[in-house]
């Protein structure tokens, strides 16, 4: 017996150990592999999008509005996609766009977590009248359709980029701060936090040490839904011609401007309604894989 | 029962006013002066004064939100800022028009995807649930405007069928208002739908998990009888409460649905509103709505209540 394998027994031995937790692997199908695929070119050209573009998003560059695929401006180059409602190209402006609707999406989702997770794991591990009270506010912010509050805080204090980002914040703040909340107060009855609890352990150690880790991986997926949910908001009120304002590329706005090009038999309004679906239905198959290999009961299985 | 119902209807109250004070203090305490706004830069400080004091917005904000939610009730909402016109008579016939489009798509989206839903949760894992779970998850994860798009594209453009534009007046015939109002009701059906079926096939398989249903399999009961015998009826709760909530969803469906499609209802006489910062109007518009969504979620908590025996006998 060689010591390679005398050293794997001995870690072996605590890979029995009662209350290892069992090791989870996310399997995917193809389905979720071609969505994270998707999703992964997505994230690539939030960040390269500018640079591997042909033209600026600002460019008015073509002779023809609404040029059809495949279409060449004499010296400057080809649209591929075409060019849309003020001669743009349209391929340019849909990579450009990545980094608006994402991006912005992204940091609104980031500032909703940081707001929610903190209230709602504060209200959880605090309890009493502070959970109360947050919990309280929190029920009338979720008791609103979420564009009727976006429209109620544009019509109070306009359009730009920080307002839209601190509107989907905060609205999608209450939504993370009830789920931290049930995370939390689940597992701040469990036994290993009563244990540190009864070490003596501060609140900030039960918090970070005790609490976050044990949330991270519901969290998590949570995020990406989360995600979704941002980005429509901000191109619905984009469509709306209430988010982000031109010149910037963003894909809510370029289907709303390019939708007259319909009647003309031009295809620039679906170019950026594809990109944006495509981004979320593959986020949300990625997240229903990932909960359909953790799910599975015996009824299901038996039934079917 | 009746007390938790009470109670509940109660928190709803409560909620309905604390939802009318974020919508008057939202828009009401703007950074900067609303009759300097609604005025112009060029406005001289006497015609500022005679704003204010014609709107009351000389007032404390607590009596400015007094004379608001009074009007509210009275049916008298105020003035539109731009043209001058009564709010009320603004809203009279777009509520209407709006409440026409909620009610035809209630009523055909409801029994399609209850059906619907079934069938998938009848038969899952076999090809009517791939199709039905994909295709419901990719419609709820895009844009209504997205699905309003494609819309116009095969229906008016390639086909031609259908106008892109719904024209609808109050003499039009019976055939003619639905010819025009058609696509923003196909939009909405599909959007709703594709949320309920969904709920609708998860509400039954979490009923199938229960320990009774695993009972009747190991007694040897058909798949079939145990879907409409078992877990249909139990079922039934957690459907109605996705029906209320689906309809709830219907108040932002037809905001992006109106504006596409320029049908006359209230969401988008709200959107030129807003795009005018015409505050009376928004207000009145969004209390509408809000209103409407509060009271829907109530229903949905009251079915709850109502269709399941455990809440309603409390211990």
């Amino acid at each position: 017996m060689t010591d390679k394998t005398a050293n794997t027994e001995e870690i072996s031995i605590y890979d029995e150990l009662p209350d290892v937790p069992p090791k989870k692997k996310i399997r995917l199908t193809w389905v979720g592999k071609l969505g994270v695929t998707v999703v992964i070119f997505w994230l690539i050209m939030v960040f390269i999008g500018p640079y591997v573009a042909p033209f600026h998003e600002a460019d008015i560059i073509a002779y023809d509005s609404f040029m059809p695929v495949w279409s060449e401006t004499e010296g400057e180059g080809f649209h591929v996609l075409g060019t849309d409602y003020i001669e743009r190209d349209i391929l340019s402006r849909v990579l450009w766009g990545a980094r608006t609707t994402i991006g912005i999406s992204f940091i609104a989702t980031l500032l909703a977590y940081l707001v929610g997770v903190t209230l709602g794991i504060g209200a959880a591990v605090a309890g009493g009248w502070v959970d109360m009270a947050f919990s309280r506010v929190n029920d009338a912010i979720l008791s609103l359709p979420s564009i009727m509050l976006g429209l109620l805080i544009v019509v109070a204090l306009g359009t730009s980029i920080p307002i839209l980002i601190l509107t989907a914040g905060v609205i999608y703040a209450a939504s993370v701060y009830r789920i931290a909340r049930a995370l939390g107060q689940d597992i701040m009855v469990m036994d290993f936090v009563e244990a540190a609890r009864a070490r003596g352990e501060g609140m900030w150690y039960i918090i970070t040490r005790e609490v976050l880790p044990n949330a991270i991986m519901p969290l998590a997926t949570d995020f990406g839904l989360r995600l979704v949910f941002v980005v429509l908001f901000i191109s619905s009120l984009s469509f709306l011609g209430l988010g982000i304002q031109p010149p910037m590329a963003d894909w809510g706005s370029m289907v709303r401007q390019n939708l007259d090009g319909l009647g003309y038999g031009s295809y620039a309004a679906v170019w950026p309604a594809l990109a944006i679906a495509s981004f979320t239905i593959s986020i949300n198959l990625i997240v229903d894989d990932i909960s359909a290999s953790e799910g599975g009961s015996l009824a299901r299985k038996m039934i079917s | 029962m009746q007390r938790m119902v009470i109670q509940r209807i109660f928190i709803g109250i409560i909620t309905l006013w604390v939802v009318s004070v974020l919508v008057f203090v939202g828009t009401s305490v703007l950074p900067g002066d609303v009759a300097q706004i609604v005025l112009g830069q060029a406005a001289t400080p006497e015609t500022l004064a005679a704003y204010r004091a014609e709107n009351g917005l000389d007032q404390p904000l607590y009596m400015q939100y007094a004379t608001w939610l009074g009007g509210m009730f009275t049916g008298n909402l105020g003035i539109s800022k731009a043209g001058g016109a009564s709010i009320s008579s603004l809203i009279g016939g777009r509520f209407a028009n709006t409440m026409f489009l909620a009610g035809v798509v209630a009523i055909i989206s409801v029994p399609l995807s209850v059906v619907l839903g079934l069938l998938a949760a009848m038969y899952p894992a076999t090809w009517i649930d791939r199709v039905l779970t994909f295709g419901t998850l990719s419609l709820i994860s895009v844009p209504d405007f997205f699905i309003a798009t494609f819309m116009v594209l095969i229906f008016a453009v390639n086909l031609g069928w259908l106008p892109a534009i719904a024209n609808v007046s109050p003499d039009d015939t019976m055939l003619e208002t639905i010819q025009a109002s058609a696509m923003p009701l196909i939009t909405l059906i599909i959007v709703v739908s594709a949320q309920m079926i969904r709920m609708t096939r998860a509400g039954i398989l979490n009923v199938m998990n229960s320990p009774y249903i695993e009972m009747s399999i190991l007694k040897g009961v058909t798949r079939n009888r145990i879907i409409t015998r078992h877990a249909f009826y139990n079922a039934i709760g957690p459907i109605v409460n996705v029906i209320a909530l689906n309809l709830a969803y219907l108040v932002s469906g037809v905001v992006i649905v109106e504006t596409i499609f320029a049908y006359p209802g209230l969401a988008k006489l709200m959107i030129d509103g807003v795009q005018t910062r015409d505050l009376p109007l928004v207000q009145a518009c969004a209390m509408i709505f809000c209103g409407t969504y509060v009271v829907l979620i109530i229903l949905s908590d009251v079915a709850a209540i109502l269709s399941n025996p455990r809440l309603r006998n409390p211990k």
